[in-house]
Formats: structure tokens, sequence, C-alpha cells
């Protein structure tokens, strides 16, 4: 019931929204999304299962199933661990910044982008709390229908080919994740006689279907999930969706909606398909370093000041895939982390930027630059972000990166630490350059915009609405956000405490299997040494 | 004469309709207008009495038992489902009289639109049409299937003709006559071949022959071909490769609300029939005689059977979703979307067994349901006084008419598939039966092409939204008469509501087709399980 309340609250606002006038909306949108937010914290003080040794969903799986086609075993359930929980924190605790970020931004037209925003962090949040098969797809797909309009709407010169792209680049590969998906269920149907689709019942029968199944299963659920992510050659329509997006729509896309992919990797890569994992892990991993690499060398020589922190994204994902990949705690604790430190990062750096958008008109780097002088309190509040985003000790992005390259560094056979892994140094080795390259590009970057001589546009004059620094709604949109880094920063240790027990329970199958694909491997290298010598031999 | 009477008992919804086809018919020649503005609304009441009529008749199960049909409780389903539809399409041409136009139309100087003219024998021929579509739900052997399917699109060849005016209208006209009849000879054709193979009309008898041929050496050739003469000839009726050529220039020379009609209802009795055909070769126990002349017992249909029809879906699918991608014309756009559909709905006849049938009989439903929205806000809107053609034409509609920019973009994300949307549901459902029948190839070309899909009806849904109001859409504004647009809104709301009722819906179409020889491990499933509980309110009415 308090997860229903939680999903209605931002609907119910939509309608608020809806019939409070086009001067009232932001106002409307504003409190409803302080109230989910509120409600949200309520909730993440109910839970009882921060401290918790084992890995437990609140509230009890059947204790809030609701029936949809009890003959095909689809019910609505709703239900949180520890790992969703966080994500829908993080997702409430942006929205009131999104609507604060959009104030005067969005001029026409304004009660319809309030009413997508509700929906699109609906639809988010669905996706978190979801614990059946059907309704974590419905969530996922419905996402992209406010997204869809938000972008094509309220977007940049090329919104019409970012909102298509958008939406048929996620669309074409979530089908396939269905149909995966619905494999693994009428498997489960064939072998036990129950459909059932929760994610619960699945994620228990699907890692005994034989590796070669597992392995398709892996690629369809892949199709979907790595568009989302975004994996390295399904990436294109990132940058482009983030640079056209509006501010909101940015922080959105980039802080929450990306999150959808890890975490659907989560919830149902890890535990359903472990062997094919084991086997595609590196695979994807590779995948994952290259989009690290890649996109880094991409930001350096980016202009566009949006697009560059859009690129970002991609690179930065890359090494919550590694951390995922390196199937143990550390990595997984990481990966997680990661998720939250860079919707927070990277949300208020586009929210900076959209700040910076509104006053200039442009975010060429060639353009405008120097604003230290004229936007000291801009700049500060853009430098803690960009210092979050790099990744410096004592800020979120430190912890993250240093846990999840830990993980990838320590994931190779015969682990210390209980947990072998199919990774191992060289992937940190080369995942550690995106590090260094990540520094180099986002300092560039600050260089330029904040420091040296001024420089603004030619036709440059000052908004008539905006003064020449932040206003206290500006400052209130983006301090809790730096607030929030600096906190992580210092004190990670609540959520990795919180997050471990579902890490070690997750990954519990992972040590055996890793084991004996690597004794699979060594018999296969003797089978293949003996018939070189034999071959040798016959000679 | 025991048969008779009970047959006679199991059709009165469908001679309520004849009756009423009359009736409007010489209602629609009064002189007085307040007389013909109720012919629509008297072809409306005669299809909530044939509603009222087939829950009345199937309430009495031993009728339907002494019917001797391979699905006996179908007709209860199919008939509800058609005629709950059928009022929304009805609304979809509901006008107002104009003299004037009236006048025009007697003279032959303009063409016949039905929202303008109210004209008895349009709403007759309607009547008609569906009553041969509900007819296929009862037949029992080839003469009736056939003569049911006749009766279904007779009338709609008509129907399309009555637009007669302008040249495309006339172009539509003759191709959907010629190519009917085509299509009703070869498949005419393939039943006699039927006849020849078995040696009896019924279709139990022939279920049996069947199985007793299917057990023994083999179905014999001609028996098989003229199975695949029958799928090709009907292939016409459900727009599928190779008979859909037709569709794109007769969906849009027609009128608009005649669009609506015929590509919903001779789909709807040309998947009756197909699945009936499938039935009585069944879904299981066949084999193919490999080189060491060894039976190798095969899954589903029989083998060329089932290689007809896999590339019929397969072609159909991919020739639909990729011809809809060029269109600007929104009706033509339409009838490629439609031709997908039906790609979609093989696959479920191809999964076969109940678990495929119900799938295809419920993805009807979403199907219907969406189209009669998506066709009343179509047939709601006018432009200077004419259809609207292309999707520019809906630019900026959003602005001006929120609610039917609403209703379109909730019926194209519904064919779209996209959750929680009515038609997300039976896609899965087609999906589900797909995989469970061991077609995953032909489910995954199935995602493939429907993937296609997003990039027109994105336009259909969001063009209307994202560009502003231009000179072009100006002079768009809505029809002259209120229920086009109802029944759009009635429809589109279903589309929002029914997913909380899809449940009921499946449980409807399980229990149709609900029959004896389907699934023997529960032939214990008695008539009173068989029957579902709640008949009536599971689709709005307008």
């Amino acid at each position: 019931m308090q997860l229903w309340i939680l999903l209605l609250l931002p609907l119910v606002t939509c309608i608020g929204v809806g019939f409070g006038g086009e001067r009232n909306a932001r106002a409307i949108a504003l409190g409803g999304s302080l109230a989910t937010l509120a409600w949200a914290v309520v909730l993440a003080m109910q839970f009882p299962h921060w401290q918790a040794e084992q890995w437990l969903y609140w509230p009890a799986p059947e204790a809030n199933a609701f029936p949809v086609l009890p003959g095909l075993g689809v019910a609505l359930e709703l239900g949180v661990d520890s790992v969703s929980l966080l994500l829908v924190l993080l997702n409430v605790f942006l929205m009131p910044c999104c609507v604060l970020g959009s104030w005067v931004a969005i001029k026409e037209r304004r009660r319809e982008f309030y009413i997508w925003l509700l929906v699109l962090s609906t639809c988010v949040m669905g996706v978190f709390v979801a614990r059946d098969v059907i309704s974590f797809y419905t969530f996922f797909e419905a996402s992209l229908v406010p997204g869809f309009f938000m972008l094509a709407i309220y977007g940049g010169p090329d919104r019409r080919e970012a909102s298509f792209k958008f939406f048929i680049y996620t669309f074409v590969g979530s089908l396939f994740m269905l149909l995966g998906l619905a494999y693994v269920a009428w498997q489960h149907a064939q072998q036990t006689g129950d459909w059932s689709f929760a994610i619960s019942d699945l994620t228990t029968f699907a890692p005994t279907l034989s590796a070669g199944e597992q392995g398709w299963i892996l690629l369809a659920l892949l199709a979907g999930l790595a568009v989302k992510v975004p994996l390295f050659p399904l990436h294109t329509w990132l940058p482009l969706a983030h640079n056209q997006a509006p501010t909101a729509g940015s922080v959105n896309f980039a802080a929450v909606i990306l999150k959808l992919g890890l975490y659907g990797l989560y919830v149902f890569v890890l535990p359903m398909v472990p062997e094919a994992v084991v086997t595609w892990g590196p695979t994807i991993a590779i995948l994952a370093v290259i989009g690290i690499v890649y996109a880094a060398l991409i930001c350096w020589v980016q202009t566009d000041v949006k697009k560059l922190i859009a690129y970002s994204s991609v690179s930065h994902m890359g090494f919550a895939v590694l951390g995922l990949l390196a199937l143990n705690p550390l990595g997984l604790q990481g990966s997680v982390f990661y998720m939250l430190s860079h919707g927070f990062a990277t949300g208020g750096l586009f929210l900076c930027i959209g700040m910076m958008y509104e006053r200039y008109h442009t975010k060429d780097l060639r353009e405008v630059g120097g604003l230290a002088f004229k936007m000291p309190v801009w700049s500060f509040f853009f430098i803690v972000l960009v210092f979050a985003s790099v990744g410096l000790p004592g800020l979120n992005g430190f912890v993250s990166e240093f846990l999840c390259l830990i993980g990838t560094f320590t994931a190779v056979p015969g682990a210390q630490t209980g947990y072998p892994g199919v990774l191992g140094p060289w992937f940190a080795a080369v995942a550690a350059t995106g590090m260094i390259l990540g520094a180099m590009y986002l300092l560039y970057m600050t260089g330029k915009l904040c420091f040296g001589p001024l420089r603004e546009p030619a036709d440059h004059h000052e908004h008539e609405e905006l003064p020449k620094d932040l206003s206290l709604r500006e400052i209130a949109a983006v301090a809790p956000i730096a607030l929030v880094c600096l906190v992580f920063g210092i004190m990670p240790w609540p959520i990795l405490h919180a997050v471990e027990p579902v890490a070690e329970e997750v990954l519990k199958p992972y040590p055996a299997l890793v084991e004996r694909h690597f004794e699979k491997m060594d018999a296969a290298a003797k089978v293949s040494l003996l018939t070189d010598i034999t071959l040798e031999g016959s000679r | 004469m025991i048969e008779m009477s009970s047959k006679l008992i199991l059709i009165t919804p469908e001679i309520l309709l004849f009756i009423g086809a009359v009736i409007v018919a010489v209602l629609g020649l009064s002189t007085h207008r307040r007389i013909r503005n109720a012919v629509p609304w008297t072809t409306v009441g005669f299809l909530v009495a044939a509603i009222v009529a087939t829950q009345v008749v199937y309430d009495g199960s031993k009728t339907v038992t002494d019917a001797d049909l391979l699905f006996p409780n179908l007709g209860l389903y199919l008939k509800v489902m058609v005629g709950v539809i059928a009022i929304g399409l009805v609304l979809l041409g509901i006008g107002m009289v104009d003299r004037r136009y009236e006048d025009a139309v007697r003279d032959g100087r303009t063409g016949f639109d039905p929202l303008r003219v109210v004209r008895g024998e349009y709403h007759a021929f309607l009547l008609l049409s569906i009553a041969g579509t509900m007819l296929v739900a009862n037949a029992n052997d080839l003469i009736w299937l056939f003569l049911a399917i006749e009766l279904s699109s007779l009338p709609t060849y008509v129907m399309v003709a009555l637009g007669r005016g302008t040249r495309r209208n006339k172009e539509a006209a003759i191709k959907y006559f010629f190519l009917g009849a085509m299509s009703s000879a070869t498949f005419l054709y393939g039943f006699a071949l039927l006849y020849g193979a078995t040696g009896t009309l019924s279709l139990t008898g022939m279920q049996a022959v069947f199985a007793t041929q299917a057990a023994g050496d083999g179905i014999p050739l001609f028996g098989l071909i003229g199975m695949v003469f029958a799928f090709v000839g009907l292939c016409f009726k459900i727009t599928a490769v190779p008979m859909h050529f037709y569709a794109p220039d007769v969906y849009q020379g027609a009128p608009t609300p005649v669009t609506g009609f015929i590509s919903f209802m001779p789909k709807v009795a040309g998947f009756t029939a197909i699945i009936m055909l499938c039935a009585a070769v069944g879904w299981s126990g066949h084999h193919i005689i490999d080189n060491a002349g060894v039976k190798v017992p095969t899954e589903g249909l029989p083998r060329p059977v089932h290689a007809t029809l896999w590339v019929i879906a397969v072609l159909t699918m991919i020739l639909g979703n990729i011809g809809a991608l060029l269109q600007t014309s929104i009706k033509r756009l339409l009838a490629y979307s439609s031709i997908s559909h039906s790609g979609y709905l093989l696959v479920g006849v191809i999964a076969g067994t109940a678990e495929g049938i119900d799938a295809v009989f419920f993805y009807l439903v979403t199907y219907g349901v969406a189209t009669v929205a998506v066709f009343g806000v179509l047939s709601g809107l006018q432009r200077h006084g004419r259809e609207v053609e292309t999707l520019d034409d809906l630019s900026g509609l959003w602005k001006r008419h929120p609610g039917m920019a609403f209703v379109l973009a909730l019926s194209a994300f519904s064919m779209l598939g996209l959750p929680p949307l009515l038609g997300f549901w039976g896609k899965l459902d087609i999906v589900i039966a797909g995989i469970s029948a061991g077609e995953t190839p032909l489910v995954v070309i199935m995602m493939a092409t429907s993937a296609v899909s997003a990039y027109y009806y994105l336009h259909l849904a969001g063009l209307p939204v994202i560009r502003k109001p231009d000179a072009r859409t100006e002079g768009v504004e809505v029809g002259p008469s209120p229920w086009p647009r109802i029944a759009g809104m009635v429809f589109g709301i279903g589309i929002l509501i029914l997913p909380f009722g899809a449940r009921k819906l499946m449980e409807q179409a399980e229990a149709s087709t609900a029959s004896s020889w389907l699934e023997p491990a529960e032939t214990t499933l008695n008539t009173e399980e068989a029957r579902p509980v709640d008949q009536t309110t599971e689709i709005p009415r307008a």
C-alpha cells in the first residue's frame, strides 16, 4: 500500500497540474514532487532491512500481489530491497530540483511539461519497485512515452530526430527483452506446471536452464538493457537525446533513466543467467571498457558542453558495468554506489549547464567562458559537481569509481576474497585510463568555462527575469545535490552496508560457477595441448 | 427436424439482424427527415437486440451441444464481441441529414458520405455483413462457412462503392469487388478439393476423417492442396500476403467510416474461418515419412499447411510494416498496419492449440477497440468539408482538440503494443502462445517487425502533439456530427480501462474455444464452467 501511494502521488499531482491552470502549474508540480519526496523519506525510515543480514524485500511479496491474469500467473507486485529503495530516493530527490530548474526555462505548454515530468518519474519509480516481470516491463516501456514527448516538444533544434531515436532504440531492444523473459516464464511453466511472472520465481528457476539457453536469454536481455545503460555500440542515441532535451529532461535521462538499464542488469541478468554471465562476462566487460575509453576520447574534442557531459555519462556507466561484472561484493557495491553518485553529479551538472544556457543561449565552449568572476556562486557549484564527477577523494565519485576498479582488479581466478572473477587487472588498468582521461576533459572544460578572461556571446544581453548570478531558486535546486555529493563522499558507509547483504545474496552462486568455468577451460586447454602433442607425434 | 429447429434457435441473433436490415432499408426511403434520422439508431437497436438474443440463446446449454459444432461455445463470445464493436462502427457513420448535400448525391453531383446523408441501404448492408460474420461462428459445414463468409463480404463491396464520386473511390470499389470475387473463387476451389479428400462437407466429420488419415498414411495430397487454396483465398478477407494488394487503395478510397468497418469485420470472419479449417485438420497427431519410410511425428499443423501459413505470416508481417513506413496518407498507413496485424494474428493461428486460438480471439478484441477509436477520430474530423488525408493534416491537433489527439495517441500506442494499454496484452498473449508452441523463430520475427512499427505509430501518435498548427491545418475542424467523436472517445477510454478487465476477456476467449477434442486432458470441463459468468459489460457500449 505504501508503495502504491508512492506511485500515485505524482499522478495525483498531474491531475492538479492539469486543472490548476497554466500559471500555477510549476508551483503545483513543485508541491507534488516535494510531497512525493517526503513520502519516500517516510518509507525509507520505515524500511526495516537497512541493517539486515540477509537480502529481503519489503513489504513481503505475498502481502500485496494483485492478480491480473491468474491463468498466466501475471500479478502486479510491488516491493523494494535496499538497492531499489536507494534508486527511488535518488529519483524523488531530483524531482523537485528538476521542477525548480525548469521554472522559467519552460515558457509555453507548461502544464503539459510538468505532467510529462511527473509521469516520467512515476514510471521510473515503477520500474524500481516492480517485483514482477510484467509490471517491470510495463513501467520500463511506459517511461518512453513521457520521455519522447518531453524531448520532442521542448527539445533543441534536432529534437525530432533525437526523440524518435530515443524511443525506437529502446523500444526495439526491449521487445527482445520481453521475449527472453517470456521464454524463461514458459520454461518455468513447462517444468513446474505453473505460470508465474514474479521476479523471485523466475530468478530462482532460470539458473537451472542449460548454459546454451542462458546464453540466448542473456543476449535477449542485453538487447533491451544495453541500450539503456548504454553499452558501447548501442550508445549513439544518448548524446543526441541528452543534448537536445530540455534541462529537466537531461537531468532525468542522465540521472535516472540510464539507471534503468543497470538496475535491469542487477535484477535480471546477474541472478537469472549466472552461467552465461561467467562465460560472456569478459566480452561484455570489453565492450564496457571500449565505451569508457572511446567516449572519454570523444569528450576531449567536444566543444558543446552538454554533449560533453552526455558522452561522459557513456564513459562513466562503463565503470558501473565493470563493477557489476566483477562478481564480487566490492564491485557490486561500487556499482550501486556509482548509480547513485553518477545520478547526483551528472544530474547536477546538467542543471548547472541549463542555468548557464538560460543566460547565454549557448553551450559552446568557444563562445562563453571565464564565468568565475561574473557568476561566482554558479562556478562554485559547477566546480564541486565536476569534482564529484571526476572522482576527487572526499566526494562521492571517488568512492564509487575506486570500488568498481578494486572490484574489477581483484576479479581474478583464485582471488583471496573468496570471490574469484573473470575480469582482472588488465580490465582495471585500461578502465583506469578512462578515469585519467575523465579528469582531463572535465577539468579542461571547467578551466575554459570558469576561468580565464570573461567571454560572452557578442549579442548577449542581460536576461530580464534572471539575475547575473544564481537566484535563490536556482541555488535551492542545485545546492542539495552538491551537499549530497559531499555527504556521500565522506560517509559512504551507510549505503555500502545496506547494499552488502544484497550483494552477497546475488553473488552466492558465482564463486562455484567461476571455479567450474576455469576448470573447464583448463581441461579444454589440456585437451587441445594433448591433441597438439599427438599431432606432433603422428607427424 | 430437431436439428433444423435447434440450428434456427442458434441463429436467432442473425435472424434479428436480417429483420433489422429489411426494416432500416425501408425506413431509409421515408421522406420524413425525423424517420430517416432514426435509421442509425434502429440499427444500433437491432444490434443490441442481437447481443441480448445471443446471451439468451447460449444460456440453454442443450441447444449448443446439439449443434454439432467444432467450437460449440464460440458463438457466444464472437457474436457479443462483434456486436459490441459493430455498435462502435455504426456510430462512426451516424451523421446529420444535410438536405443540400443529399440532393447533390441524388443527382450524382457528389459522392455519398454517411456522415451527411442517411441512407437506409448503407445501414442495411452493414447489418447484413455483421450477420454474416456472426454466422461464421455457427458454421458446421463447408457450404455454411462459404455462404457466411460471402454474406459478410458482399455487402462491404457495396458499402465501399456507395461513396462513388471521386475517381479514387471508383478505383477502390472496382478493385475490391473483382479481387474479392477472385478470392472467393480461390477458396471455394479449395473447399471443393477438401470435399474430395474427405468425402464430407461437415466440419466435424472432416475432422474425424482427417484424424483417421493422419493416424494412417497421412492426409492425401489434394486435401492439403485444398487447404492451401482455402487459406490463400481467405487471405483476402484478412488482408494477408499474397492477397493484400487491394488494401491500401481500398482503404484510402472508401469513406472513412466504411474503412473502419472493412478493416475489422471481414478480418473477424476470415480468421474464424481459418481457425475452423485448421481445427478440422488439427494441430497435433501429424507425421512425415522420411527417406527410410519411417513415420516421424511432427509438431503442429501438417507440414505443408504449416509451411504455407508460416510463409504467409512472415511475409505479411514484413510487408505490412515496411509498407507502412513509407506512407503519408493516414488511411494508407492504417491499411498497412491492418496487414501487419493480420500477420501477428496468424502467429497465434500457427501456434494453435487452445492457447493460440484464445490469443487470436482476444487479440481481435484489442484490435477492434483500437480500430474504432482511431477511425472515430478520423471520421470525427474534417478539413474544408472533406476527409483528413495526410499525417500533416493532424499537426497541432493537440492544441485545438486535445481529446481527439489523446485518443489518437492512445490507439496508436495500443496498436504498437505499448504496455499497459490493451494492445499490449493481446500481443503478450500471442507471444506466449507462440513460444509455448515452440514457434520461437516466428515470435522473434514478430518482435522484430513490430519493432519496425514503432516508427510509424510514433508518427501517428506524436505528430498531432509535437507539431504546431500551420496554415494547412487551419481548415481542420470537427465534423458536423458528434457521434464518431463519441465512439472514438468511448473506445479510447476502453483502451485505457479494459486492461483491468483483460482477465475476464481472456477467460471468455478461453471458454469460447473450449471443446472436447482440443485438449483431451480437459474433457471434464463441463458446460457450466465453460460458460462465462459475466457476459455483458466488458466492452463499454456507446
